[in-house]
């Protein structure tokens, strides 16, 4: 049978159908539908970690007992468990270890653009790449295969376009599978002191050049012989990008990214005038080509920054896009994201936004508060920077930073790296307020359940992290909980917090507005009374979607009195967008916006 | 045109259906027997952005996103997307445009101006601009979310190689069983549009 299916959905169908029973894994776009559809069949364990170390290590237990595993994680999810990674290529695996890493070509959705095919070089692993959802079930099946035959992990890259791009893909029925985990003693395999790590060291080269012979003879190094004026290496996406401008070329198309079968590359390469490496972001494959002097060419025309389409292939290569229109002249105002109607942020954001301080930012939809008009947040980094650089800020500035500097975090973010460096701020005696922003779920990828929810990814109940609780424990004093729907309290609160001495913790606590499951009350859309508005865009400030500025000159056929000589025009309400979550009524002087 | 197919763009704000507008594209495809691709990019925080779904079908299809200049179809839920994405049509590409106006941040705090008259700047680049106002249909057929199923009847409209019937049932899979006859009827109204 065929079906429509993601790259996320075919991986998470191909791991299912080859046997894998056990996943771990943290959300982040693009990878999160990974271990979503795959926790969604019979007979497969799968769970959400606190963070990708931790699912990496929950993995490798899991495989040494002898389980068919993946760990799931976004490309810079892979930095986080870094550590255990490069030793997990000396011990192996036992079972089967397939780490999927979703990179993000143009920052569609991160805030980093890293090349992870450099972690397989680095920490000497093989990594397969698919170019569509048929290849994304294929290759994890095979991945499993290769990780348990060398006793290795593997890689499986995925990029946005693979994983978030639907194709047609044919269904199989699982295999049949034996339970053959036990517990297994080897203390020469998994105990890496420098004196076994040594010994295991010498072991990674050795399977390293097995897997280079592999690699030679791998079907899905695939040539596709066509034209010998040039031939065109790649992988991955870009693959499909190439075929479609240039189908006269001919083709070695890497099913394997590392390590590389260099023979088969220059056989290839012997075949055709010229060669073409078409590759998104680092030059990965041209520069081991070029090392190995063969004359191809790659960056001198191909761009190092964004994901390619068929026409950047097109243009690089030389041939003609064609007249497109030039939209510069245009007039045509940008639409970005923003925060949803009746998001719990804006009303925090809104506060900090107006006090004068230095507010570190991090991992979430909050992030986005950064623009007009909250202008709320002034840093970003990685998950769980907010907290430390506020400490480490706070504490560089000594006094002219007190009561200046607030770190903001949400509660997945906290949960996935927080915890630690706030242990650090009361530990070395910090001057900065944290909050927390518990809307209850990690709602930027898409409400996913973590420790705090009170549910497993399965749909299990289970314990309910306080946040309250933690934050006394690890020794901070100072911990209240606001609504952030409550403009009032959440400034006195804030204010309050920042002219303390000693780190505070701040919970922000409110749901988030596409959460179902915690909504308490039915939604009360609120509109402007047009006799009563003033004009005075005090609303305007929220940046919420349905709220809109109206000039009287803009106004045909209504007559609205003046109330002012100076009113340009009025606040209008699109009560169809509106959550009622009377942040702007409580703004509103004038008591201008009532319920519907 | 690609191997008898075609390369479709639908292009809107996050929230107005799109996403499985396309859905149903491709499954009306795959059932006439096409190979098909589609591509969107989630996450971020979508909802009130700029959305875009690219759809190709034909006897192969390589990749899932067209080219600029290589559409052959803009099916466009909201007027100003029409014009953040011309470029991507063929010189001879038709536009379907959905009458609705949503304005952006900047337009909301009044620091820019939506663009008047877009339907006749579209005009200018291009024949075939079908305007429909999706939102009257979905009223019509009685439940205003069925606007991009009101949408995908203006385009069969177009794709006369493919029956209405794989429409039809394409579209009973793809909702509740509650709104199945207003999707329905949103799409037979849409096709008569």
């Amino acid at each position: 049978m065929n079906e429509l299916m993601s790259g996320n959905e075919a991986v998470a169908r191909g791991a299912y159908e080859h046997g894998a029973c056990f996943g771990a894994g943290y959300p982040g776009t693009p990878s999160t539908e990974i271990l979503e559809e795959f926790a969604k069949y019979d007979g497969v364990y799968a769970e959400w970690c606190p963070n990708e170390k931790v699912a990496l290590e929950v993995g490798i237990g899991a495989a040494l007992a002898g389980a068919k595993v993946m760990a799931v994680m976004k490309h810079v999810g892979v930095n986080v468990a870094a550590d255990p990674l490069f030793t997990l290529s000396y011990t192996g695996t036992n079972g089967a270890l397939v780490i999927i890493t979703a990179d993000d070509p143009s920052l569609h959705s991160s805030q980093n653009e890293q090349d992870n095919r450099n972690y397989a070089k680095f920490a000497k692993i093989p990594m397969l790449e698919p170019a569509d959802s048929q290849e994304a079930k294929d290759y994890i099946k095979i991945a499993f295969d290769i990780s348990e035959k060398f006793d290795t992990p593997v890689f499986l890259r995925m990029t946005t376009r693979v994983s978030h791009s639907k194709s047609i893909v044919k269904l199989e029925d699982p295999v049949d599978t034996k339970d053959t985990t036990k517990i297994r003693y080897n203390p020469a395999k998994y105990v890496m002191v420098p004196f076994n790590a040594r010994v295991a060291r010498v072991g990674v080269e050795k399977r390293l050049q097995e897997l280079r012979s592999f690699a030679e003879t791998f079907p899905e190094n695939r040539v596709e012989m066509n034209g010998t004026d040039a031939g065109i290496i790649t992988a991955g996406m870009p693959y499909n990008y190439a075929k479609d401008v240039f189908p006269e070329y001919s083709y070695l198309k890497l099913g394997m990214v590392h390590p590389l079968p260099v023979k088969l590359i220059r056989e290839f390469a012997s075949k055709v005038k010229r060669i073409y490496v078409i590759e998104e972001l680092d030059p990965f494959l041209e520069e081991q080509l070029k090392a190995q002097g063969l004359n191809v060419t790659g960056k001198e025309i191909f761009p190092y920054t964004n994901e390619f389409d068929p026409g950047v292939v097109k243009t690089a290569i030389g041939g003609n896009n064609g007249n497109l229109i030039d939209l510069s002249q245009l007039t045509i105002p940008p639409r970005p994201p923003n925060l949803c109607p009746g998001c719990p942020h804006r009303g925090l954001f809104y506060v900090l936004g107006k006090l004068k301080a230095f507010v570190a930012g991090d991992i979430g939809c909050y992030t986005l508060s950064f623009m007009k008009p909250l202008e709320g947040l002034d840093s970003c980094i990685c998950m769980g920077a907010s907290i430390g650089m506020s400490h480490g800020m706070s504490k560089a500035l000594k006094d002219k930073g007190k009561g200046k500097v607030i770190g903001v975090i949400g509660d997945s973010t906290f949960i996935h790296s927080g915890i630690t460096p706030l242990l650090n701020m009361v530990y070395n005696k910090s001057n900065a307020v944290i909050v927390i922003c518990d809307n209850r779920t990690t709602a930027m990828t898409g409400m996913q359940e973590h420790p705090a929810t009170g549910f497993t990814l399965q749909g299990e109940e289970t314990k309910t992290l306080d946040f309250a609780v933690l934050a006394s424990a690890l020794g901070i004093d100072s911990v209240r909980v606001i609504d952030p729907y409550d403009i009032k309290n959440t400034r006195t609160v804030m204010k309050e917090e920042l002219s303390k001495d000693g780190p505070s913790v701040v919970i922000s606590r409110r749901a988030c507005v596409l959460l179902k499951r915690d909504q308490a009350d039915a939604i009360k859309p609120l509109k402007v009374n047009h006799e009563k508005c003033t004009g005075c865009k005090a609303c305007l400030g929220l940046g919420c979607p349905p709220i809109s500025w109206k000039r009287f000159e803009d106004m045909s056929g209504v007559s609205i009195e003046k109330k002012t000589k100076k009113q340009e025009g009025i606040a209008v309400i699109d009560t169809s967008l509106c959550n009622g979550c009377t942040l702007c009524q409580q703004l509103c002087s004038a008591g201008a916006i009532e319920e519907v | 045109m690609i191997n008898g197919g075609k390369n479709m763009l639908l292009a809107g704000v996050g929230g107005q259906g799109i996403l499985l507008a396309s859905e149903i594209i491709c499954k009306v495809m795959m059932t006439a027997g096409y190979d098909v691709k589609k591509s969107e990019v989630h996450g971020m925080a979508q909802r009130g952005g700029s959305v875009t779904s690219h759809v190709r079908y034909g006897k192969k299809v390589f990749s899932p996103i067209a080219r600029k200049g290589d559409i052959d179809i803009l099916i466009s839920f909201e007027k100003l997307e029409t014009l953040r994405y011309l470029d991507y049509l063929k010189s001879n590409g038709m536009v379907i445009i959905n009458d609705a106006e949503l304005y952006p941040p900047s337009v909301n705090l009044g620091d820019a101006t939506y663009p008047e008259d877009i339907p006749e700047t579209v005009r200018k680049y291009f024949e075939i601009v079908k305007i429909v106002n999706a939102s009257d249909i979905a009223v019509r057929a009685g439940n205003i979310r069925t606007v991009n199923t009101a949408i995908l009847g203006v385009l069969s409209a177009y794709l006369d190689t493919i029956e209405a019937g794989i429409w039809e049932s394409v579209i009973r899979t793809s909702f509740p069983e509650k709104v199945i006859k207003e999707n329905i009827a949103a799409f037979n109204l849409g096709r008569k549009a």
